[in-house]
Order: structure tokens, then sequence, then C-alpha cells
């Protein structure tokens, strides 16, 4: 399956290797470095290569190349999966997934890297058992262990991966027991200019942290569970009684986990919380363009919209902006001719707006008026689709659990498009 | 090994001797580095390092100057040379040492160089000595340098073999597995038998841990000594029959990597397979998904191959129909039934087409992993339908897939590649979905060319305006790229779709004006192709492509252009020879491509108007002739001779006219994913379009399916099926049933077959509860079972049968069998059974427990008591017809019933609501039924007449009411997870009482009630029966609640003995002994008690026991001895009794159950049971 893994960064070194069959020398990559440079973006990179003897299979996350190198047929997907799965647990281990926590941490990733595949195929992805064999770094761990000479590999020997709960390590203990679940909703929606939506569609998750002591089995119960008809779940959901009962019953990994996400389609109705008006003309012959853009709520259910920021990558001809914001902050960059405005909190009497001219380069011809415009924003307390916790009970141990539940709505890909639509061609249908 | 071992013993002579020859050797190696790794990175990254002081200061005291060399070691590989045996001296000095901080801190540094790629392997021997270190760290990254350099460094490698060895050996499976885990990596061809060995003997481990690391080691082993094969497929059949979830996923992949063709080692474990993938890890299930698929593609016929004779319509309608994905199965099952129908009504000569059970079994079992949170998973399952399911359970896959789509691009990018090659084949699939194929701005190009693929895939007449608008949009990104697949895209749908050709064509024209030259260029390149689909039509759209000769400068639409005016001169004969005279004035400075074209034109008009364009073309071929470009020059050659008319020309010139201005096919537009899906799906092959090496190509359907008995297990388990041909002669003989037996009824009945099967095997592996139309022939088994049941019951009770006529069941009235027929059949019977089918070991059981109760005396009166009991009953309410008529009905009902999961079939009383007219009495009948109908749980010897009822509310009390109660220990249908409890209501007031319904539960948490429907009027001095659920949560705590009438509330509790919170299940006597075998030590209760002196017997026991509890009997071999099983009703925990009885009444009683607390009261009971 997996032969070896090279991390690349952005400027294309190699900065570690692990194989886990035979050695293959890293000059297999530089089939991905022609690939790397023939792509004009660095996420165009193609995510499988093949190679005359190998395939490489890479992902992208925190503007590192993940490359994999397979020798044989091998599902892709096994392989991203994976090496998406490498990078949360880098993610959960350092707090960041960036070139200098892996290279400060270069030990701890190679021992990671270690358990997480034998052979090449893996063999303990599970953060909890991770964690369990291989000690994440604290500030006062490196310390003792400067110190002491101690290690960070787990003195005792796992349990989890013996048990059949592999998710769950046994003797877990809590002075305070927590159980908190975040729904969060993100909104992707694409909106023409007119204000019609053309796709809208929630994606939502729970994300839990629970902290409670033994071995709880908790069942989380929903007011309209008829919203979640497309979900995916952790393992630890069993899945008949979901089926059965709409209920998510659940013995809960320890720490930090995503217990389910869901999708509620767009076939559904999507209330869509904000609307954009903008304006954006170029004049032929003459040097200036205007831009005018107000936004407001709409359909909110009383919640008021924070962090809203406002990014639109505006023509090539565009030198540069004299733009002038009702409230927050705008910046306009003129090499990446990337415009975004801080707009920060909406407030419904006063809407914000951004008002003022471009300056475009001489001689050039006029650009296309369409540019589009991506929002993000987000509203506390409430999910977006109506999808309302009922009730969470714990069974299996005595004492009570402190509960807290957390309603938010984030917009996810959401933007508006420059163009009127269904005027340039006329269709007969 | 010996010699090994003495090595080890004298590590430092060892180390010494190959230490100097080692360094040399380092050296070497470090020479040659440059070589193994390209410096174009590594420069830069050591350079960079020293600004990064953070680095690799792993924090030791004396760090700095180490870590200087350090450093140094990195700055240049090549000039270091003459430092480098110094600093290497420092570490190699730390690993000498006794401190494991300094150890530790060196194989820190050792292994930050492994991670960089640098060459550490002149450090081998000082560090291997480690091995055997006892701090934990130091020995993991020793392994992970072995497991690096062992392969270069044989013969050092060898030295810590023995340590592997020894913890091969040790008492902790952790550790065992560790050690093979190490020694089987560590690629030495001289320990291949010794790998070997460490296998065999770690696959036949009591650790499932360590048989998995076996299973892992099996590939490694396979690959370093390909001739070990034979011997590593034995390692493999064996861990393939290992049932634990832990282990199948490795050794599948062991098994597809070493021996795939192999595919008849997994007949025996299929099942098995299907029924564990739920609880497999997700890596696992994706392999044995995969490895499943194939396997299904030799084993069983294809699903579709009546519809391929259908038209497409047909199979189009049934998509719509299951998009709806909230389709149960049975909602699926019965489509599918109903389009067997009408399928077997067309085609009505050819055979119908049968699902394999096992077929089926894959395919439910699978389905839930769509919800995986694993994109490989979810694919895999995606495959395995579109690869396997019939098409019109195809559709379910498509919701999943388009999930996929909001995960990472790479995921995005794999799953659209699947989505576009599904689409073509199955484009209503993912109809419903068209937005979410929609393009943002921000996505990557190559994810946008993929949706806009799949859009193209998915359109269609009725969808294309919206399709064609969002295209529109599209045109106007500025990602140059994806502006010009849009174009194509465009094309594509023009050529497709003909009604909206002509718009797709007059909206590239508008194009044609777009600033963007590039847009201009390819669409130029579009129009030439769809008009060459109906040139006569468009002259004018030439003419003004004519024009664009001037502007446009790419080549590709240049010769384009080109092309479409020499091949349709004839529509624009005066602007033809304009064009040519322009062409001929750049030619030298134009692209190969557009100069080809020029002399193809030059060619054409001197054909048809040689007059105005002679001079022209000559001008343009002499030109042509002197090109630097031989292609250029060898094509102005050929034309000349062909189209100039000279005294030498041969017969070709002739055919000149004809060879230039034929009639060109319109050229097809195609998919680049068309056919992809000979490639299995998901697969790296598939997204290359080549094939991967070490694919496994799918394979074509049978024409006719591979016996399906090798499937069948040994193991003699009475769930198994017994062979087709059996069940299909039992058939025959039923004329009763032959109507309601469709062209469905083989599959249905087969699929409910594996599903009983599976359950066996599992414990309750099947999902679906009690889902009416689908097995009608297991029922029929069980009903074949259940004659034999009631033709021995029924003969004691012929004479009390008859009398009961309302009760009389359906299907006996053919089961009365002849005397002789009898005998015959207890011969069969005595036979003894190898392999047996479900059916008979039932029967078996059944004649033992039958034999004995003909044997006692005292049970036969108990049972003529019962039905009389009963007639009593039932002659207090004379029959009247309806509730016979019901009662026929519900019967058949029942039959109908899958008994999966070894519950015993729902009681219809409990299912349905009924008239309270008629409850009553259908209540009392259909008990009357379970008596003579205990097919399903054949052991149960206590009949519900024998339950122990109890006072829920006193007549005084209840001011009239009085309402007893008694578990009816019938399962609860609405919810399998309830005990059910049988409320008897009497009226014995004056005055009528009016809505009896429960309120206002005060449970015990978790405990949950599930109230009878509201009783509107009970007259007075009637009765009636009604049955409520309640789920104990596995406690005897009581379920209070409040009983109302429409005058008073009367507070109420209703407590459950603990032999009622469990229900019956079946097992053979080896799957008692093996479940008893794992409830051992704390979930084991063994207590010694003296019979009473009535209860000295076999039956007497049973009957004890049965009445405390709600158990069903295991068959035993020994007459000494008795064994119960049942589970809890809510968690399913297994309850397992057995009662060995000894000489004068001892005996010694033994519960195994997992909740303690239920054994510990479960002894009590029975204790007492048997003693008083």
């Amino acid at each position: 399956m997996i032969h070896s893994l090279f991390l690349v960064n952005s400027s294309g070194d190699i900065f570690l290797e692990k194989h886990w069959k035979s050695v293959v020398s890293r000059s297999v990559c530089d089939y991905f470095f022609e690939a790397q440079e023939r792509a004009s973006e660095p996420e165009n990179v193609p995510p499988v290569i093949p190679t005359p003897h190998h395939y490489l299979i890479s992902v992208l996350r925190h503007r590192i190349y993940f490359v994999a190198v397979i020798q044989s047929e091998v599902p892709p997907l096994f392989v991203i999966e994976f090496l998406h799965r490498v990078v949360d647990t880098f993610q959960d281990y350092f707090g960041v997934c960036t070139e200098a926590a892996i290279k400060d941490n270069v030990v701890v990733v190679y021992e990671l890297l270690e358990e997480m595949l034998d052979n090449g195929f893996p063999l303990a992805t599970e953060s909890n058992i991770l964690k369990e064999l291989i000690k994440p770094p604290t500030i006062l761990r490196t310390v003792v262990n400067t110190i002491t000479g101690s290690t960070n590999v787990g003195e005792q020997l796992p349990t989890g991966q013996l048990s059949v709960v592999p998710w769950r390590r046994t003797g877990v203990k809590y002075t305070n027991n927590e159980a908190y679940f975040d729904v969060v909703e993100e909104i992707d929606a694409i909106i023409d200019k007119s204000g019609s939506t053309i796709t809208a569609e929630i994606q939502g998750v729970i994300d839990a942290c629970v902290k409670l002591t033994g071995m709880p089995d908790l069942t989380l119960s929903f007011m309209n569970p008829r919203l979640l008809d497309d979900v995916s779940f952790h393992p630890c959901v069993r899945f008949k009684r979901w089926e059965a009962e709409r209920i998510l019953s659940f013995i809960p990994p320890d720490g930090n986990f995503r217990l389910l996400s869901y999708h509620v389609s767009c076939q559904n109705l999507v209330a869509i919380p904000v609307y954009v008006k903008h304006n954006i003309t170029f004049r032929e012959g003459s040097s200036q363009g205007r831009f005018e853009l107000t936004l407001g709520p709409k359909q909110t259910m009383g919640k008021g919209l924070e962090a809203v920021l406002i990014s639109s990558q505006l023509p090539r001809g565009v030198l540069n902006t004299n733009l002038n914001p009702s409230q927050g902050t705008y910046n306009f960059d003129p090499v990446t001719k990337l415009l975004s405005w801080d707009v920060g909190k909406i407030n419904p009497q006063k809407l914000p707006s951004l008002k003022g001219s471009m300056s475009l380069q001489a001689g050039a011809s006029k650009p296309d008026e369409n540019p589009t415009i991506n929002i993000q924003f987000k509203i506390q307390q409430s999910a977006l689709s109506g999808l309302k916790v009922n009730r969470l009970d714990m069974y299996g141990e005595k004492y009570k659990p402190f509960k807290g539940i957390k309603y938010m709505t984030k917009a996810g890909k959401f933007q508006t498009k420059g163009l009127l639509r269904g005027r340039a061609w006329d269709l007969k249908n | 090994m010996t010699p090994m071992q003495k090595l080890l013993q004298l590590p430092v002579n060892a180390m010494n001797m190959v230490k100097t020859a080692q360094d040399q050797m380092g050296q070497q190696d470090e020479a040659k580095s440059p070589v193994m790794t390209p410096d174009g990175g590594n420069h830069n990254w050591y350079n960079g390092e020293p600004n990064d002081p953070r680095h690799i200061r792993f924090g030791s005291g004396g760090g700095d100057q180490e870590e200087r060399a350090h450093l140094e070691e990195g700055g240049g590989s090549l000039s270091s040379l003459v430092t480098q045996p110094l600093r290497h001296d420092d570490l190699k000095e730390m690993l000498d040492s006794n401190k494991d901080s300094l150890k530790l801190e060196a194989m820190k540094r050792i292994v930050a160089m492994i991670a960089r790629g640098k060459n550490a392997s002149d450090l081998f021997p000082a560090v291997v000595k480690n091995v055997a270190c006892k701090n934990i760290e130091v020995k993991k990254l020793v392994y992970v340098y072995l497991v690096r350099y062992a392969e270069e460094q044989q013969d050092l490698a060898l030295l810590s073999i023995s340590t592997f060895q020894r913890g091969l050996k040790d008492p902790n499976q952790l550790i065992r597995a560790s050690a093979l885990r190490v020694l089987s990596s560590i690629r030495v061809t001289i320990i291949v038998p010794i790998m070997m060995l460490a296998i065999k003997e770690a696959a036949s481990d009591m650790s499932p841990y360590v048989r998995k690391t076996a299973a892992h080691a099996i590939p490694k082993l396979y690959s370093l000594d390909p001739e070990q094969k034979d011997c590593l497929i034995e390692v493999i059949e064996k861990l393939l029959a290992d049932k634990t979830t832990l282990v199948a996923g490795s050794v599948v992949m062991a098994f597809e990597e070493v021996c795939p063709e192999r595919i008849d080692l997994i007949h025996k474990n299929y099942r098995k397979l299907c029924n564990l993938l739920i609880d497999v890890e997700e890596w696992g299930q994706v392999v044995i998904i995969n490895m499943l698929t194939r396997y299904a593609r030799t084993q069983f016929l294809n699903p579709n191959m009546n519809e391929s004779l259908l038209e497409e319509g047909g199979g189009e309608k049934a998509f719509y129909g299951s998009d709806n994905d909230d389709d149960t199965d049975d909602e699926e099952d019965k489509e599918e039934k109903e389009k067997k129908k009408t399928e077997a009504t067309a085609i009505v000569k050819r055979k119908p087409y049968v699902m394999d059970p096992d077929h089926r079994l894959l395919l439910r079992n699978t389905k839930p992993l769509l919800q995986s949170r694993n994109a490989a998973v979810v694919m895999a399952v995606a495959q395995l339908y579109f690869h396997l399911a019939p098409k019109a359970e195809v559709g379910v896959i498509a919701k999943a897939l388009v999930r996929l789509m909001r995960s990472h691009s790479e995921v995005q990018y794999v799953v659209l590649q699947n989505v576009a090659t599904m689409s073509i084949k199955r484009r209503g699939m993912f109809e419903p979905y068209l937005k979410s194929f929609y393009i943002r701005s921000t996505d990557p190009t190559q994810i946008k060319v993929l949706k806009l693929e799949v859009l193209t895939n998915l359109a269609n007449e009725t969808n294309i305006s919206t399709i064609l608008r969002e295209f529109q949009t599209y045109i106007k990104s500025n990602d140059k790229d994806f502006v010009a697949a849009t174009i194509q895209a465009i094309g594509r749908c023009a050529t497709n779709i003909g009604e909206v050709r002509d718009t797709c064509l007059n909206g590239l024209v508008q194009l044609l004006s777009n600033r963007d030259e590039l847009v201009v260029a390819e669409s130029v390149v579009v129009i030439k192709k769809l008009l060459q689909m109906q040139p006569e039509q468009h002259s004018d759209i030439i003419k003004h492509m004519a024009k664009l000769t001037d502007n446009i400068q790419v080549p590709m639409a240049r010769a384009s252009i080109l092309w479409l005016i020499g091949e349709y001169c004839e529509h624009v004969p005066k602007i033809a020879p304009d064009v040519l005279r322009k062409m001929a004035k750049t030619f030298t400075n134009e692209e190969d491509i557009v100069k080809l074209q020029i002399i193809n034109l030059a060619a054409k008009l001197y054909l048809t108007n040689s007059k105005q364009t002679k001079l022209l073309t000559q001008y343009v071929l002499n030109l042509a002739k002197y090109d630097q470009n031989y292609d250029i020059r060898d094509r102005a050659r050929f034309i000349r001779q062909l189209i100039v008319p000279t005294d030498k020309s041969g017969a070709l010139s002739k055919y000149a006219k004809k060879l230039f201005l034929a009639l060109k096919p319109a050229p097809v537009l195609e998919s680049p994913f068309k056919d992809r899906d000979h490639f299995q799906l998901g697969s790296l092959s598939h997204l290359l379009n080549a094939k991967a090496g070490g694919y496994q190509v799918l394979p074509d359907w049978p024409e006719a399916a591979p016996d399906p008995s090798v499937r069948n297990v040994e193991v003699p388990e009475w769930t198994k099926c017994s062979s087709r041909e059996k069940r299909k002669e039992k058939k025959a003989d039923k004329p009763f049933y032959s109507d309601s037996e469709g062209e469905s009824g083989p599959t249905e009945s087969a699929d409910s077959a594996s599903d009983t099967a599976s359950g066996s095997e599992s414990g309750s592996g099947s999902e679906e509860s009690g889902s009416g139309s689908e097995s009608e022939e297991s029922n029929e088994e069980s009903e074949s079972a259940s004659e034999e049941d009631e033709e021995e019951e029924g003969k004691k009770k012929k004479k009390n049968v008859e009398k009961i006529k309302a009760r009389k069941p359906v299907p006996e009235s053919e089961s009365e069998p002849s005397s002789g027929e009898d005998v015959k059949k207890s011969e069969k019977k005595s036979k003894p059974r190898i392999g047996s089918s479900e059916s008979e070991s039932e029967e078996d059981d059944d004649s033992e427990s039958e034999s004995s109760e003909s044997e006692e005396e005292e049970s036969e009166e108990e049972s003529e008591e019962e039905t009389k009991k009963k007639k009593k009953t039932t002659a207090s309410k004379p029959p009247s017809k309806p509730p016979k008529k019901e009662n026929k009905k519900e019967k058949k009902e029942m039959s109908l019933l899958d008994f999966d999961d070894f519950d015993p079939a729902p009681s219809p009383s409990q299912v349905t609501p009924l008239n309270n007219f008629l409850s009553s009495s259908l209540v009392t009948d259909l008990e009357g039924l379970s008596l003579t109908d205990n097919v399903l749980s054949p052991t149960t010897i206590i009949p519900s007449g024998n339950l122990k009822t109890y006072e829920l509310l006193h007549r005084i009390t209840g001011e009239g009411l009085s309402v007893e109660y008694c578990f009816s220990r019938q399962p609860f249908s609405p919810d399998p997870h309830m005990v059910a409890v049988k409320i008897q209501f009497t009226n014995s007031a004056t005055s009528e009482a009016k809505s009896l319904h429960v309120e206002d539960a005060k449970l015990q948490s978790g405990m949950r009630i599930k109230e009878f429907p509201e009783i509107e009027v009970l007259p007075a001095g009637e009765t009636i029966s009604v049955v409520m659920g309640i789920d104990f949560c596995d406690s005897t705590q009581a379920a209070n609640f409040q009983l109302c009438t429409h005058t008073r509330k009367f507070f109420v509790s209703i407590q459950p003995p603990v032999g009622e919170l469990m229900m019956p299940i079946f097992m053979t006597e080896n799957e008692f002994k093996k479940e008893q075998g794992q409830l051992m030590g704390m979930n084991e209760i063994t207590e010694k008690l003296t019979l009473e002196e009535k209860c000295q017997g076999e039956h007497a026991v049973v009957q004890r026991v049965t009445t405390a509890a709600n158990l069903s009997r295991v068959p035993c071999g020994s007459d000494k001895e008795c064994r119960f099983a049942g589970k809890t009703v809510t968690s399913g925990s297994l309850v397992l009794v057995s009662v060995v009885t000894k000489e004068d009444g001892a005996a010694q009683l033994t519960v195994n159950c997992e909740k303690m607390v239920i054994g510990t009261m479960l002894v009590k009971d029975i204790h007492q049971a048997l003693t008083q």
C-alpha cells in the first residue's frame, strides 16, 4: 500500500521522509515538482501523478504537500483519506501543522508515523489510541523531560486497541465531568446579482468535547431528527439505533471528536441570512470605475450577524481603489487584486456600505464587470437549518455530568455572482 | 540460531570487529550520498537551519557543541568527510553510555537524521546493541532505525534477531505483537525461515491483536521471498477463518497482496465477512468491500440481465423511485418485486432472475457503511453498488457521493472522477443533485473541469436550459483553462441534444466577438465541429468566421477556420479565394498547423474554382516547397501531384476531387469518461484510465452461477439453510402457498434464509426487524418444522383442537399426517445429522422435547389442562365469524413475518390496535395459536396459559375495575427492546368504564414505556386485554404510572421478575459451549442445590426453569444436563443457564451472564423454583 511519505514545503523542499517498506529514493519527487511547476495554483497539482515505477498521491494542507509513494493498485481515496488523517493527528498533537511545528517535533512525528502504518497499511489511526502510545508534547512535559530525561512514549501499554471500543481508552478520570456539543452549520450558497438563490445548502457538524469519567454511554436525541437525512457518523455511533429510533447512542471517545456531520441539501429551501447589493461599473475609455456595495441582514431569526468579512477578486485591470467604508476596515492588495473588507458586526439600523472609485490601467481594455463577491459571517446561538438537540442522557455511570450545547452558523462557500443570469443567450426552453 | 545468540552475548568483541570495517563502509556510503539524494532541495534546507535554532534542539545540557557538529554534517556532505568519524563518535559514545537519557538523546538525533533523509548507516553497530534496552522510547527509536537500515547491513541486523525471538514468547500480547512487527519488517533474506515460523505461531496466538500483526507480516514476508507463497496461503486460510473483527481487515489485505486469485478461499468465509463488516475498522472495510466486489462478480448472476432486454425507459423510471433515499429495505424489495412481476409478464418464457441470498446479504450489509465518515469506505460501497446492485437500487449511493463533495479538494477530485464515469451509465441517479455540481469561483481548476464534465453528462432535454445558463456565467471566469473547458462542454451538449443545437451555436457565435482571444479561439474550434453536422444552414456563420482570420492569432482557431472555409467553399464562393489570398501573404509567418490548412484550402479551392485561384495555389505550393518543416514540404509535393494535371500524373489525379471533397462524417464529441467503468470504480487504475500494477480485473458476470453451496459452512448450525433443491421440493408439496409465491418468492425467501444464517454467526448481525414481505420461505421452513411440532402435539390434542374451531391454524389443515408418514419422518429424524440443516435440527430438538413430553404423564395432563383452559376462554366468547377471519389473516401475516434475530415472531395482537370489540377475543385466540404454533420457540414448553398473573389494581380499590397483568413472553413488536406486558381489565362495576389509558409515567432513567391504545369503552361485566411494552432497561426496578379512567386515576406499578427481562434465543450445543466459555470468571455464578422431590426428572426441571425465566432450551447430548439460553431484552446480553443433575436429586446450577446483577438474581429465582 503506502510505500513512503515525503513532506514538501511550499518552496519545493523535501523536509521529511519516512519509508515503511524498502527505501525509495527521494528523486521520485522530481515528478511531483514537475507537476507543481506546471500547475498555475498550488491547489491545482493533480492529487494523483503516475511515474514510470510509482504513483504519487498527494494532499495539500497548511501549505505543505504530503506526498505518498505508491507502488501498486490501491484505492486513491484510501491514501488521500489516510493522509488527511495524518494531518489531523499532527494538528491534534502540535496545535498547528506547520513546517516549523513538524521540524520541532520531528521525533514525535516519526514515532506517530511509525505507529499509524504497518507495512503501508493503517494500524492505529484513532487519536485516543495514539495518545496512549505517544503522549502529545506540552510545554510542561518538554521541560520535565529535559530535566529528568523521561520520555514522551507511554509507559503503559495501550489497552484501547484491544478493547471492544477501540476509540476510547480505559481508566479515564476527571474531576469535572463535562460534555460539550457544538452544532456548527456552514451555509454554502451561490446567489446571483438580483439576489435570487442559485444553489444553497447547509453543511453541519456536531463537534463534541467529552470529558467524562469511566465508560459513559450517551444518547443524544433531537427535536427534529427528520432534518438529518444525509449523515455520516463517527464509528462510535450505533447505526441500528439511529435507523430505528433516530437517536444517537454512543460510547464517546475521550476528548474532542466529530460526532457526526450532516448535509441539508439544496432541495429543501434554505433561508439566506444576508443580502448583498453591489454595483461595479467601468466606463469605456475612462480610467475610473465605480464601486458600490451594501449589505444587510435577512432572515436571521433575530440573531445578529457577526464577523462579517467581504472579499472579492477584482479584475486585473484595476490598479488601485479609493473606497470609503461606513464601518470596519478595508484593504486592497494591488498585486493580487484582492479586495477585502472586514465589516465586523452588522447593525440593522445602519447598514454598512463601501463606496468609492477604482483607478484602472490606462489604455487597457474595459474589464468584465463581474467580480464574484465572497462573504463570510457568523451567527451565534442559532443553527440555520433549525436543528435542535432535545436531550442528552448518560447511562453506565453514576455521576451527573455537566452538559452544554452551543449552536453556530457560519458562511461556508458563500458567494454572489456579478452576472445577472439568463440574459445573454436567448434560450427557448 | 545458537551462533547468533553467542554473538549477542559477546557484543563488545563483535562490535569492535565490525566497527572498523563499518566505518569505512559508512564513508563510502556517505561519499555516494549525493547520488542518492538529489541536492536540489537539500542545500536550502540545511542552509536555512541555523536560522531556525529551535529546530533540532532536543534540550540536553551539552547540546550546543554537538549540535554545531551536527549541523556541519548537514551543511555539506562532501566537505565534512574528514570530520565525520569524529562527530559520529560522539553519538556512538552516547549510545555506549549507561545512561538512558544519553542514549535517548543520541537516538533522537539519529532519527532526526533519518527523517531528513541523511545517511546514518555507519552508526548501525552502535545502535543495534541497544535493541534490548529497557527504556521504551530508546527501544522504539532503535526499532525505527533497525527497520530503516537492516536491509543495508544484513549481517549486523542478525544480532538483533534473538531479542525479537525472546519477545515473541513474552506473556504480554502487545510485546509479542511488537516483536513480530519489527522482526517481519527487517528485510533480511536469511531470516525468512524464522519469520515464517514466527508468523505461523502468531497466527494461532490467543490474542487477536497478535493474530492481526501476523496478518500484517504475511505480505512483508511475501515481498521478501515469494517462494513462501504456498506456506503463506495456508496461514491466510487459517486467519481468514478467524472470527474477530480485528483480524478480518488485515487478513483480507494479506490475501489481496499474496493470493488474490485464490477466490476459493473466500467461499467459506464469505458470510462471516459480510456480517462482521460493519464492526471492522474503517481501513479494513475498504479492503474487504473491494475484495467482495470481485468475489461477487465471479459467484453471482447479473442482477440486471433481464432488464437489459427491457427498454431503457423502464430502468430510468426505477431510478426516480429509488432516489428517494429514505427507502427502507423492504420498500426497495417491494419495488423490486413489483418490477419483477411486470418483467415476468413481459418475458414469460425467460427464467426469472433469482438473486442469490448471499448476494443480497452483501448488498444489505454494506449499505449502512454509506454513512461512514471515511470517504474511502463510502466510495468502496458506492462502487460495490454500482457494480453489483440491481439497477433500481444503485440510486442510494448518489446522495452519499454528493456528500463527499464537501470534503477536501483531493477527495472531491477522486469522487468527481468516479461520478463522471457513473453519470454516463446512470444519468438518472445524479440528476436530482445537479445543483451540487455547480461550480464556484473558488474551486481549483481541476475540480471545475471535472464538475463541468459531470454537468455535461447530466444534461438532457429538460435541464439543458438551466445548465446552459450556468455555463454562460462560467464563460466570464478569469480562469482561462476553465473557460475553454466550458466552451467544449457547450459543444458537447449541443451535439448530444438536438433541440439546443441552434441555441448553442448562436451563443458560441456571440462569443466570437468576445474580447478574450482564447475564448474566441476555443469557440471557433467548437463551432467548426458543430457546423460539420449541418453546414448548409449556416453559411452566414462561415462568412462571419472568415472575417475573423484578420484578428484571431491562436493557431488552432485559425486552422479551424481555414478548414471550414475550404470544406464548405461552395457555400462561400466569393469569400474563399479572398481568404486564400490573405493567407498566401502571411504564409511564411504562420504556425505549422495553419500552414497545412492553407495548403488544404488552396487545394480545395483549386479543385472547385481553379480559374480564380490557380495562381494563388501555385504560389502557396511553391512557398511550402521550401518550408523548413518536412511535413509541410511533403504535403505540398503530394498535393501538387494530385491536383495539378501533368503528363505524368497517374490515375489518382482523376479522383482528386473525390479525395478532397469527400463528405466527412461529423465528429462525435464523447466524454473522456466513456467506458471507463471497465475498471473497477474507485481504483487507481480507473482514475488513471490505465492498468496499474497489481490491479485485479473485475471479472464479467458468469453465464451461470457457480454452485452456491460452497459458501455453506460445515459447522452444524441450525440456522443454515438446506440446499435449494430440497427447499423447492418442499415447496412443491404445498399447494397452499403456491399462490403467495410470486416470481419474487424465491428471491425474497432466499434472502431471509441468509439472514438467519447471518444471525447465527454474529449474534445479531442482520439489521432489519420483522419486515413483512421479506421471508416467505424461511417461514415456510419453520412452518414445516411447526408441522412436525404440531403433528405430535396435534395428535395428542386432536380431540381438543377439533372442538376449538376458531383456533385452528390454517396450515394444520394439510399437516394432518397419516401415521405412516409420521413414522417415516421420525425415522428420518433418527438419522445422525451431519451438517444438518436448520429444519432438521429443529425437528430434532422438537422430537427430543416432544418425546420426553410424551413419556411424562404429568405433562400430558398439564397440556390437556391448558387446552381446556383455552377452550374455556374461547368458549366464554363464542367464536364469531369476524374474529375467525381476522385470525386467519393474522396467521398468514405471521407466517410472512421475518423471524431473523431468532426472536419468536411478534404476536400480531400487539402489532395492530384492533377494534375493541374484537381485541379481547382475538388476544385469547392468538394466544391459543401460540400454543400450537410454538415453532418459533420449539422448546419453550411453558405456554402462555401457564403465565403467572399479577394484580395491578384490586377490584375494591379500583371501584369495580380490576386489572391484572402478566408477562406475555411475546416479543413486543413495535419495539423489540421492550417487554410485552399483557394487561387485562375486568369491569365488575355496574356502569361502563370509559377512556382507559396510561398517563404520567414516572420512570427510572432510561426506562421507556409504550402505552396501549386508549380503550374507549369497557361495558360493565366485560373483560378486555391489551398489551403494552415496557423497557425495563434490564433492571428489576418497577415502572410506575397512572392508570386513568374517565373519572379516576390510580397509581400503579409493574415490577418484573428477573426472568421476564429476557427473551429466548436459539443456540446449538456448540454455540452454547463457546459462548459459555467466553462468559467465565465474574460472569459465571454456580450454585449447588438439591432438587425438590417432584422436580427430579428432566422434564420437570425444564418446566420449572422455563417458568421462572423466559429462556429457551438448548439441545444437549446428555440427559443429565439441561441447558437454556436467552438474552436480555434491552441490551441483548446473553443469559446462559445450565442445570446438571446428579444422583439423589443433587444438582448444580450455573448461570453465565454478562450482567452480573441479572445473573445473581436469576440464580436466586431458579434456585427457588427448583427447590420449592
